[in-house]
């Protein structure tokens, strides 16, 4: 217990040390949020949807938490790199251990960064529908960040270098969030769309996340929370498997 | 004399290539061994398997009497050690490193505390230990990472390329340092270096390993008799030969590397 704590604690201190890294990855949220929010907004009133903002802020949170979670994740490759995994290797711990404290730091670091995209979401406009729903709005982020930090740390597992890093973000990252309805409804797409958005973990965190801020769901709250966690524990032991498997 | 080492036949094998091939050695309790070699000849691949980081692929290592690969936890809480390149936590201060080692070492907390207090006052470093570690010399990282091998009282400590890097001041310092350890505890230390004058003046022991072969060992004295030689380089060129390894080594890591960006 004490063993994972330390490497959450670890994980916390290295995020509220570095100011550049979390003022620097609010830099994209914030610009989707503006660009995106204000520009298409007229478009989506006269299309009949609403109002942008309250749409689209969700999936600007879950952004937030889905970069800074795979990046806390694939921060591993660094400690390979300068040779701090090492000293937690020759540890007199198990490998799942270290698994499940980086995983719960990166994710708590991910968490955090989620909140405060969701308080400049309110200063641009937002408006949750409930205050009631914001404990299940953090379970939800809560498990997106899980999600995707063990998944950065699956594929930080697999990698030696940040070569591959550039890849995993535009082949896989990238899509994940563009395709997962963060920016535009899933309702009356073409179909092929659809199911793409259907297979995206993301989707079902964008689409829990709306649900329990706007009350609005394409598919529900119930399937969300489901599917979600299913995801995230197969991808938590995904991620132990690769871990445990790392030589060096 | 307790046998605190004891390999028997270790061999390593990556893929075609022996990196280590049926070594057998054993080093006692309170000594202080140098284990020598050119570039690739096998020296960290032997450390990674005594400190149970690389399993062998044929085998038995022995340290502290627990057996390397059935009883890893027992292995790797009776060593200490400084890995070749910093392994230290730069956003992290001196102290919350030492603290980060006790605590996953299982070091209870007032023995812990009072542990680090000691090991920063032993490598000097007590006044600057809530210093990030970022801001730190090259030598003093070093000194502040066997500090920190030191915490979990360990039995041994496996020191690979120590002073690789660092002038000659700061190598003198470190030095004198290990044989304080080593004369005032009884700490059994295993290094490898470049350094020949390194291991002539503080090893009781050599191992000379080439081509993943133990190839002499001995008091330097001794090696010294059986090749003629009046230095421990000349003794060791003339055992491992002149030609210059690197060259081979490098392209081969290369290679290693560049295949392994996508390993599976």
């Amino acid at each position: 217990m004490q063993t994972i704590y330390i490497l959450w604690l670890r994980q916390i201190k290295r995020y509220l040390r570095s100011k550049p890294r979390i003022i620097g990855s609010l830099g994209q949220p914030l610009l989707f949020l503006v660009s995106l929010g204000f520009g298409f907004g007229p478009i989506f009133q006269k299309a009949g949807g609403g109002n942008y903002i309250q749409f689209l802020a969700p999936g600007i949170i879950a952004m937030g938490i889905l970069f800074t979670a795979v990046f806390s994740g694939i921060e591993i490759i660094w400690d390979k790199q300068f040779g701090f995994l090492k000293e937690t290797l020759v540890a007199p711990i198990s490998r799942t251990q270290i698994m499940v404290g980086r995983t719960l730091g990166g994710a708590t670091v991910a968490l955090l960064q989620g909140l405060i995209v969701f308080i400049i979401t309110l200063v641009a406009g937002f408006r949750p529908a409930s205050l009631n729903m914001l404990p299940i709005a953090l379970a939800i982020a809560a498990l997106i960040a899980l999600f995707f930090t063990a998944f950065g740390t699956a594929i930080a597992s697999l990698l030696d270098d940040m070569q591959g890093f550039q890849l995993i973000m535009n082949f896989v990252v990238m899509p994940t969030f563009f395709l997962s309805g963060a920016l535009f409804p899933l309702g009356g797409l073409p179909s092929m769309l659809e199911t793409v958005a259907r297979l995206n973990p993301l989707a079902y965190g964008v689409d829990g996340l709306r649900e329990a801020l706007i009350q609005s769901a394409h598919f529900s709250m119930s399937i969300d929370l489901v599917i979600l966690s299913l995801s995230t524990a197969l991808l938590l032991a995904i991620g132990s498997l690769l871990f445990a498997r790392i030589e060096i | 004399m307790n046998k605190i080492i004891e390999t028997n036949s270790l061999t390593k094998t990556f893929d075609k290539t022996t990196a280590v091939n049926d070594i057998s050695f054993s080093v006692d309790e309170g000594e202080i061994v140098a284990f020598l070699g050119p570039n690739g000849a096998g020296k960290t691949t032997t450390i990674k398997m005594l400190t149970t980081l690389l399993p062998p692929t044929d085998g038995s290592i022995r340290i502290n009497g627990f057996d390397a690969i059935n009883d890893k936890d027992a292995v790797r809480r009776s060593f200490g050690i400084v890995f070749q390149d910093p392994s230290l936590d730069d956003e992290l201060t001196a102290f919350e490193n030492l603290e980060f080692h006790g605590v996953i070492y299982g070091v209870p907390k007032i023995d812990r505390r009072r542990r680090i207090d000691e090991m920063l006052r032993f490598v000097e470093l007590y006044d600057r230990k809530d210093e990030l570690v970022k801001h730190f010399s090259g030598g003093m990282k070093r000194r502040l990472e066997i500090a920190r091998g030191l915490i979990h009282h360990p039995k041994v400590l496996f020191l690979d390329e120590p002073t690789s890097g660092l002038d000659p001041q700061t190598r003198n310092h470190i030095w004198d340092h290990i044989r304080k350890l080593n004369k005032e505890e009884g700490m059994t230390v295993f290094f490898t270096t470049h350094y020949m004058e390194e291991a002539e003046q503080a090893a009781s022991r050599v191992f000379i390993i080439d081509k993943g072969t133990i190839v002499a060992e001995g008091t330097t004295a001794s090696l010294l008799q059986t090749t003629g030689k009046d230095s421990l380089e000349a003794a060791f060129l003339s055992l491992t030969g002149k030609m210059i390894r690197e060259e081979e080594a490098g392209s081969k890591e290369h290679m290693r590397m560049h295949r392994s960006v996508w390993k599976r």
